[in-house]
């Protein structure tokens, strides 16, 4: 067993009541002492903060943004040259199979770009880009900079109240901003459905910004149960769950953050790992694909259940990836993948749980239409 | 009022037993959203698990804690499962079971012994 990392804000999470447990190596809140029900519904009316700390922050470097940018498109199927200076974009690395190796976040800062990848695939990510990488590009992995995200209606209020240049951001911009005197990396983002923002907070200055952030009576903290009730509403993907190197992105459904020039046809097609199977999965379809899931009753069904075409089936025909209650649609919710037959919304299909096939209706993401502010 | 090492409580009246989950029990499942009961009538044995409890974090089963019959579900906590945390020693009682043998009753804890248990 390895020892677990603590989070540079570990002591002010036990201070307010954390309850810690193991998250991708890290000790981290998986809810405070509201509950993971009332910090969902608190996230959504209000504002949230989350330390998301155990995430990788890595910076690319070359002579220029557009070397880095290329080089980079070499391991993603995603318009990374393309990007305008201080914006940001979602991306994924694929593998030669055409599955996900890791989704991410990374941002045109002008001379550099910035990443975001998730804790649990961060060293395989690391080794990826490096061996992926040219010689003339650089990287760099932040390790003095703790992450926040604070998600909500009222995030916009309660940032602003530390620096009104916030409340000018829309959806996806980048900035770099002074707050509670610190220089931050703030991108408006996040991972709820939500309009919000992400802050990349050198290590030092992290709790004197969470404690300014939580002073605000709008501002409650939220644990990683609620951050996933939240992502799970918002029909966002968790990785090794919802994604992973057995899915395409075409059957997770993300042809949208495949812009066109990277597609056939496009200035610059394909040339990332795994093209063949993706240009090809864009042009003619998957085999499944990514759904919602609502279960008709009033039980959850979690992730590993297994779904089937009819209650006397015996062949399961897909299985649940993500699932739980949903406190903003006061019932359960899940994703899971099935065959493209059976993919249309209205389609009821059965889960099965302890051992009683319970009808699920396909339907649309997301489960709570998302507020960002474009 | 008697209580289990499953944190389950007990409350005995003759050969009629009620039968709950203590307060330590609901505040570590977190925010209960699920709850199926036995049907009345069902012979259970000690340790069946009768009770399936679904939080916000996980699925729990409680068990029968001794043998006998249920002849009574609180219906109220399958409409409203949020009442098992709020009141989990009154209004959120799980089933009522009419037991084989009241001696096996001298076995549970007390209140002072549980609380020592869980502390």
């Amino acid at each position: 067993m390895s020892d677990l990392i603590s989070l540079p804000l570990d002591a002010l999470h036990r201070e307010l009541g954390g309850k810690m447990v193991p998250f991708a190596g890290y000790d981290m809140p998986v809810q405070y002492p509201a509950g993971v029900m009332k910090e969902h519904l608190h996230t959504r009316a209000h504002a949230g903060l989350f330390d998301v700390s155990h995430m990788g922050q890595v910076i690319l470097r070359a002579a220029d943004f557009e070397t880095a940018a290329l080089a980079l498109e070499k391991l993603v199927p995603v318009n990374v040259a393309g990007l305008a200076e201080n914006r940001q974009r979602y991306g994924f690395f694929t593998n030669d199979e055409g599955g996900i190796l890791d989704d991410l976040m990374f941002a045109n800062r002008g001379d550099h770009i910035f990443m975001v990848v998730n804790a649990a695939c961060k060293d395989a990510d690391i080794a990826h880009l490096r061996a992926g990488l040219p010689s003339d590009v650089t990287l760099e992995v932040i390790a003095d900079r703790a992450l926040l995200a604070l998600q909500g209606p009222e995030a916009e209020a309660v940032l602003a109240a530390l620096n009104p240049a916030v409340a000018e951001m829309k959806f996806m911009d980048v900035a770099t901003v002074e707050l509670a005197g610190a220089e931050c990396w703030v991108s408006r983002s996040g991972y709820t459905g939500e309009d919000g923002y992400e802050i990349s907070v050198p290590v030092a200055a992290a709790e004197a910004l969470a404690r300014a952030l939580l002073a605000d009576d709008r501002v409650m903290p939220i644990g990683l149960g609620a951050r996933d009730s939240l992502r799970l509403e918002g029909g966002l993907c968790l990785y090794g769950h919802d994604i992973d190197t057995t899915t395409s992105p075409v059957e997770a459904g993300l042809n949208w953050a495949i812009q066109k020039v990277r597609r056939s046809g496009g200035a610059r097609e394909g040339g990332f790992p795994g093209a063949d199977h993706i240009l090809s999965e864009l042009h003619n379809g998957a085999e499944r694909a990514r759904v919602g899931l609502k279960p008709q009753g009033r039980a959850p069904m979690r992730e590993g259940v297994e779904l089937f075409a009819g209650e006397e089936k015996e062949t399961p025909i897909g299985t649940i990836t993500s699932g739980g209650f949903g406190p903003s649609v006061e019932g359960p919710v899940a994703m899971g993948y099935v065959p493209i037959d059976l993919a249309a919304p209205g389609t009821v299909i059965y889960g099965e749980v302890r051992g009683k096939r319970l009808p699920v209706e396909v339907v649309s993401l997301p489960f709570v239409p998302a507020r960002f502010k474009r | 009022m008697k209580f289990t090492e499953d944190h389950e409580w007990l409350q005995v009246d003759g050969d009629l037993v009620v039968v709950g989950i203590t307060e330590h029990a609901s505040t570590s499942l977190g925010d209960v959203v699920f709850v199926e009961l036995p049907e009345v009538g069902t012979k259970v044995a000690k340790g069946d698990e009768i009770v399936v409890i679904e939080s916000v974090k996980a699925a729990s089963d409680i068990v029968a804690p001794v043998d006998g019959e249920i002849v009574e579900v609180n219906e109220a906590i399958v409409d409203e499962p949020g009442k098992v945390n709020e009141d989990p020693l009154g209004e959120a009682w799980f089933f009522k079971m009419k037991i084989d043998d009241v001696a096996v009753l001298d076995d549970f804890m007390t209140e002072d012994e549980y609380k020592a248990m869980v502390e």
